[in-house]
């Protein structure tokens, strides 16, 4: 089994069966279809496309429609691919849902982080910043500090780690756990926290080996 | 619908505690882990605040140990609770009473309220 599409609900708190509060994240995950089979002969490389969310037909383009006929279902908002050999186990049309998952299994989600905007490098990169406040100091107490040497490279080498744009990217997190799952209303429920804002789009994929 | 609410409500037993408020004396009773036993130990004290809602609903309770103050934040629904009794209650006029904190000896009375 690959992975399963959703979407972040909010974040609360469980009690565990040994009493503590463990703080979770509510994802409502699935259903998805399985919009498409690729195979090396056709496409050049195996994988599995599945879909999720109702787009609408208002609202696809034609080719968006077509493809989904194929599979008999209708268009979707988001698919994605999972190349893992997968291709023989399922077909074009399948309906995958929270069921692939156990309680007590872990997981990784994938996320696009909340944007930040324009950050320093304390923040965005986590550099100490100039160590104290007084003893002559002015201006400079979140500065980058030197960016590299003087006429020798006579330039800024790429790559360097300075302020910028920040957050809004996609992110994976590792091994979290399932804590509990909703079949009936598709819900998971993550220890910890997860990348994103409330209502963004996240991807669940379960492990391997 | 809210489905934060919903695992809130599914996943998390609701206790059934007697209501109580800021200002109000309670006992809580609690069990706490020593290695393989388990016994209650209990913290009596004056509400001062209850913080947050739903399943995940605190309070806070200071007591004075001596002449030092000791809080302690319990949540709501935490299932090491056994059970809480509620001593006095107490006419106080706002829902956080965090001046109780500078107040010791006979300005830290809170009146009693009439049930």
């Amino acid at each position: 089994m690959p992975g399963l599409i959703g979407k972040k609900i909010g974040m609360t708190s469980i009690f565990t069966p040994d009493g503590k509060n463990q703080p979770c994240t509510v994802l409502e995950v699935g259903p998805c279809v399985v919009t498409q089979i690729k195979s090396e002969d056709v496409d050049g490389y195996n994988a599995v496309q599945i879909g999720w969310g109702e787009k609408g037909e208002k609202h696809a383009t034609k080719s968006e429609i077509g493809h989904a006929k194929k599979a008999g279902t209708t268009p979707k908002r988001k698919t994605i691919e999972f190349r893992n050999d997968l291709e023989h186990q399922m077909n074009a049309g399948d309906v995958l849902t929270v069921e692939m998952f156990e309680e007590g299994e872990y997981v990784d989600v994938v996320g696009t982080s909340k944007g930040k905007g324009f950050q320093g490098v304390v923040k965005r990169h986590g550099f100490g910043g100039v160590g104290q406040a007084t003893h002559g100091q002015h201006n400079r107490l979140r500065a980058p500090g030197s960016i590299g040497a003087g006429s020798d490279p006579s330039r800024v080498f790429k790559g360097m780690r300075m302020a910028g744009r920040m957050g809004g990217e996609r992110v994976t997190v590792e091994n979290l756990i399932v804590l509990k799952k909703d079949v009936e209303k598709n819900l998971l429920i993550i220890k910890g926290s997860v990348p994103g804002a409330k209502n963004s789009t996240v991807i669940i994929e379960k492990l391997w080996n | 619908m809210d489905l934060v609410k919903y695992v809130q409500e599914s996943f998390v037993e609701k206790k059934d505690l007697p209501s109580f408020s800021a200002g109000d004396t309670i006992t809580v009773y609690y069990q706490i882990k020593e290695g393989e036993k388990t016994r209650t130990q209990f913290f009596r004290g004056v509400v001062i605040q209850r913080k947050g809602s739903g399943s995940s609903e605190t309070f806070t309770i200071r007591k004075m140990s001596g002449n030092i103050g000791v809080e302690r934040i319990f949540p709501l629904n935490i299932p090491a609770i056994e059970k809480i009794e509620v001593n006095k209650r107490g006419k106080v006029r706002r829902a956080r009473i965090f001046y109780q904190r500078e107040r010791t000896g006979k300005s830290a009375r809170i009146k009693e309220r009439r049930v």
